[in-house]
């Protein structure tokens, strides 16, 4: 019988305690003695939202391969949790041994969304790890971060040993080897680091420092050490069928956010959209086999008894084996009572079909994101969805008995005028003229109900909305405004619901986006101040960030408020993601002059992503041999 | 076709809920392959009953769920598929098919059995077995029960159809039909309470012995008997 970490005095009096004893179906349990090394796979985020997290799922099992190796879990303790353990002093620990992580070999972050800040020292601190990775002893484990926010991990570099620039499934073995190889040889952590610094992949932000030019911006970054690469390229796996996928993905006791099995049919984007950071990151789009996605479906489904199975990628409709694998699993789910979710496809005949094959139409609402109000910021934002369109497929829709509608929309995008926001709705109202056109009386129910959303837009690194200027609170807030009064002044405004997110997050989120290392004492003084799990409005303190700031003399403004000129050096600009800079700020021009791109399937852009030698980049053999040029 | 299943619950795994360990189950018949039934409709559901919930924090060697089969090889052989998907901490210790006019796990429910041991947290009085035995022993025990409609007050002796102290533990058999179940650490509060002991955190141990239904000579016996 495992003996575990908290007393059951404490698991008695915190909420949840399910989340830290472990021992789910297909947690995975070795030997401590009989491996060599102890990874704890962190997500700083409370169990249920990190136990929904794919990207773990697959490292933990990929990991948990390695017979050398015991990979186990670690998230954030709850705030009631955090402060008993800090009042004990009882050292955080992972589910699996409920062994201290302090006694790890390694502790690796996922980081995906910049609100987690404060989180990962909230971990490091709980552990008895010392925060920053200087001051870090030969018994500490390496702190090593991955997830989309390392494509610019200098705002946190120096809480980090080390960062994996890229999709972990290609790198991990040749740096657990290097670290058995370092021990064996009685080589110190120094060395170590110096020498993972070599594989591809592998930034360690100690072996560089950075100069500044008085206005603040980037002069230089000079590897402190010779041999140091000085850019450091994003890996990729270049084959997604014949890679590492959790057949037993751990099936937590308590209800998460992700209960399902989760299908990721394909990695990457064609489309290109020029907000989104994902859509370039994880260029090119490569696409799984599809009898290896039935495969691991039926596996899934039987190794964790879930009782729904949902698709995930970023626009599942251009995945080209879409109809033939949802005929699968709609006869085979069928059968054992298991529901399918679909992700947001696009709305049209076939997918109105398949929904109506696997939802209750009464009780499922349909899902447009046209980001944006009009035609014209849609073309500058390459968002190729057409009013057209959208209208199209509402009034296919509402035929077919739907009555309830999402739209999603961002606010304070680039070039972004009053007659954009206008636009969103008129769309709205569009979108209720449709079904009362279409729906005749007798038919229905009660009124259509739309909901529209908006969020506030975060420039990202890596697109090309990297130059621009994020808005400030003050214009957010009044384009809310300006949005919610231009939903009233139509003549359906009954039958539209609006909802806005906050906006000092949004703000915040924007300047650690494109942040640089001047911002590690920022959140290392919030996060002493008391900020923690910032991501969840409800304990995020917006005061105690300007005090933050203003306590340490740095401008916020400076990292997000500012449109940037079209040869400053970056922070990021050492990682190479795959696309080149060249190819982005051309994406800049083009949306300044309201240019739309086509898709990777129309037509190659040549944005640098081919040099993978994958996915779309080579589907079309001659089409794309451009690209490989 | 109902089968009723009995199984164990002990270590970590008492710090799940009664609504989680529901759907442990409902995922864990999924995992065995065990050909359920399911309920009509557009969200069907697997036809599932179970008898009295456990509270967090309280082990367990008594617990029942019936269950609705489509069809079943043998009781064998559907222990054995459930035992291998289970996790640590719990282990099916039996399954028996109904007859068909048997009444349903939660409604058959009328006492259930505990052990309870101390925290070794707490400093008991040093005559506390004689002082408990000569508490149970009045011929009534007035007490103020709360329920969800407010307080009632009812005879706690009624409700105890036995209570024994063994060695440092207390043994107790009491009412667990639905509306008049009375729950051990009820009995343990009050007792103390009487006593004037101060309870530390988490004081009681609970471990559930078994679940009873009432024969038809009146008598309680286990629901698998
Ligand atoms: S190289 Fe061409 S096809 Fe490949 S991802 Fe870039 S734009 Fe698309």
């Amino acid at each position: 019988m495992r003996k575990l970490a908290l007393s059951d005095e404490i698991l008695m009096k915190v909420e949840k305690p399910a989340r830290y004893i472990g021992g789910e179906v297909n947690a995975v349990m070795k030997k401590k003695e009989q491996v060599q090394i102890r990874f704890a796979m962190c997500f700083p985020d409370v169990y249920e939202i990190g136990m929904s997290h794919l990207g773990i799922q697959i490292l933990y099992d990929m990991f948990n391969q390695f017979e050398d190796a015991w990979c186990e879990r670690v998230y954030s303790p709850w705030v009631d949790l955090d402060a008993v353990m800090r009042e004990e002093k009882i050292p955080l620990f992972a589910l699996e041994s409920q062994d201290p992580i302090k006694d790890f070999d390694f502790l690796g972050i996922t980081i995906q969304y910049e609100m987690c800040y404060t989180n990962i020292l909230q971990v490091l601190d709980l552990s008895q790890i010392p925060l920053h990775s200087k001051e870090r002893g030969e018994n500490d484990p390496i702190v090593i971060g991955g997830g989309p926010c390392t494509y610019n991990p200098e705002p946190i570099c120096d809480f980090f040993d080390m960062f994996y620039i890229g999709e972990g499934e290609t790198r991990y073995r040749e740096l657990l080897d290097l670290y058995k190889d370092c021990k064996a040889q009685g080589l110190g952590r120094k060395e170590f680091l110096k020498r993972a610094a070599k594989i591809p992949g592998i930034y360690v932000p100690s072996l560089y420092d950075v100069t500044y030019h008085l206005d603040g911006t980037i002069n230089k970054r000079i590897p402190l050490e010779d041999g140091i690469p000085e850019t450091v390229t994003k890996e990729l796996a270049v084959d997604v069928t014949g890679t590492y996928y959790p057949r037993r993905p751990v099936v937590p006791f308590i209800k998460v956010t992700q209960d399902r099995v989760v299908l990721e049919i394909q990695r990457g984007c064609i489309r290109g959209c020029r907000f989104c950071q994902a859509g370039q990151l994880y260029r090119p789009v490569r696409e799984r086999d599809v009898e290896m996605l039935k495969n691991c479906a039926m596996d899934m489904l039987k190794n964790t008894g879930h009782e729904e199975i949902s698709l995930s990628s970023l626009s599942s409709s251009d995945y080209s084996r879409l109809p033939e694998l949802l005929d699968f699993l709609i006869e085979n789910c069928g059968r054992d009572k298991v529901n399918i979710s679909l992700p947001s496809l696009r709305i049209d005949a076939f997918s109105l079909d398949v929904m109506n094959k696997v939802q209750d139409v009464k009780k499922s609402s349909l899902t447009f994101a046209p980001e944006a109000g009009s035609q014209r910021l849609r073309n500058v934002i390459n968002k190729g969805l057409t009013e057209e369109v959208i209208l199209d497929g509402a009034r296919l829709a509402f035929a077919g008995g739907w009555s309830r509608v999402k739209l999603y929309f961002m606010l304070g995008l680039p070039t972004e005028t009053k007659e954009d926001i206008e636009g969103i709705g008129d769309l709205c109202n569009k979108i209720a003229a449709v079904f009362y056109e279409t729906v005749p009386k007798e038919k229905r129910t009660g009124r259509v109900q739309i909901v529209a959303s908006t969020s506030f837009f975060v420039p990202k690194p890596f697109t090309p909305f990297q130059w621009a200027a994020q808005c400030t609170k003050e214009e957010f807030l009044d384009k809310a405004y300006f949005t919610r009064a231009g939903i009233g002044s139509q003549l359906n405004q009954k039958s539209i619901k609006y909802n806005w997110h906050e906006a000092d997050l949004s703000v915040l989120e924007g300047v650690f986006a494109r942040g640089d290392r001047r911002l590690n004492q920022v959140i290392l003084k919030a996060y002493e101040m008391g900020c923690m799990y910032d991501a969840w409005s409800e304990y995020y303190k917006n005061d105690l960030w300007l005090s933050a700031f203003d306590r340490c003399g740095v401008d916020p403004d400076f990292y997000s408020a500012r449109e940037r000129k079209e040869d400053e050096i970056f922070p990021w600009d050492f990682l190479d993601c795959g696309v080149t800079k060249e190819f982005l700020l051309r994406e800049w021009h083009k949306a300044k002059e309201e240019a739309v791109t086509p898709n990777c399937r129309m037509q190659c852009n040549n944005c640098g992503a081919a040099r993978y030698r994958t996915g779309v980049c080579v589907e079309k053999g001659e089409t794309n041999a451009a690209a490989l040029r | 076709m109902k089968v009723r299943v009995k199984f164990s619950k002990y270590g970590p795994v008492k710090f799940i809920g009664h609504l989680d360990i529901m759907h442990y189950f409902q995922k864990a018949v999924r995992r065995a392959g065990i050909d359920v039934a399911y309920s009509e409709g557009f969200s069907p559901h697997q036809i599932m009953s179970f008898a009295s919930p456990l509270s967090v924090g309280h082990t367990s060697d008594g617990e029942y769920f019936d269950m609705e089969v489509n069809s079943f090889t043998d009781e064998a052989d559907m222990l054995q598929r459930l035992n291998q998907v289970m996790v640590e901490g719990i282990d099916v210790l039996q399954v028996r098919f109904l007859d068909k006019g048997e009444g349903n796990a939660m409604a058959s429910v009328s006492g259930a059995s505990y052990l309870v041991a101390f925290s070794d947290k707490f400093i008991l009085p040093s005559n506390w077995k004689d002082a408990f035995l000569s508490f149970y022993q009045q011929s009534h025990i007035p007490v103020v029960k709360k329920t969800k409609k407010g307080q009632r007050e009812i005879d706690l002796k009624e409700s105890i159809y036995q209570l024994e102290v063994r060695g440092d533990k207390v043994y107790m058999l009491v009412d667990a039909g639905s509306g008049s179940n009375i729950k051990p650490e009820f009995v343990m509060e009050t007792f103390f309470e009487r006593t004037g002991t101060v309870l530390p955190e988490y004081p009681f141990r609970i471990h559930r012995v078994e679940t009873y239904k009432r024969a038809e000579n009146g008598r309680l016996v286990p629901l698998i008997v």
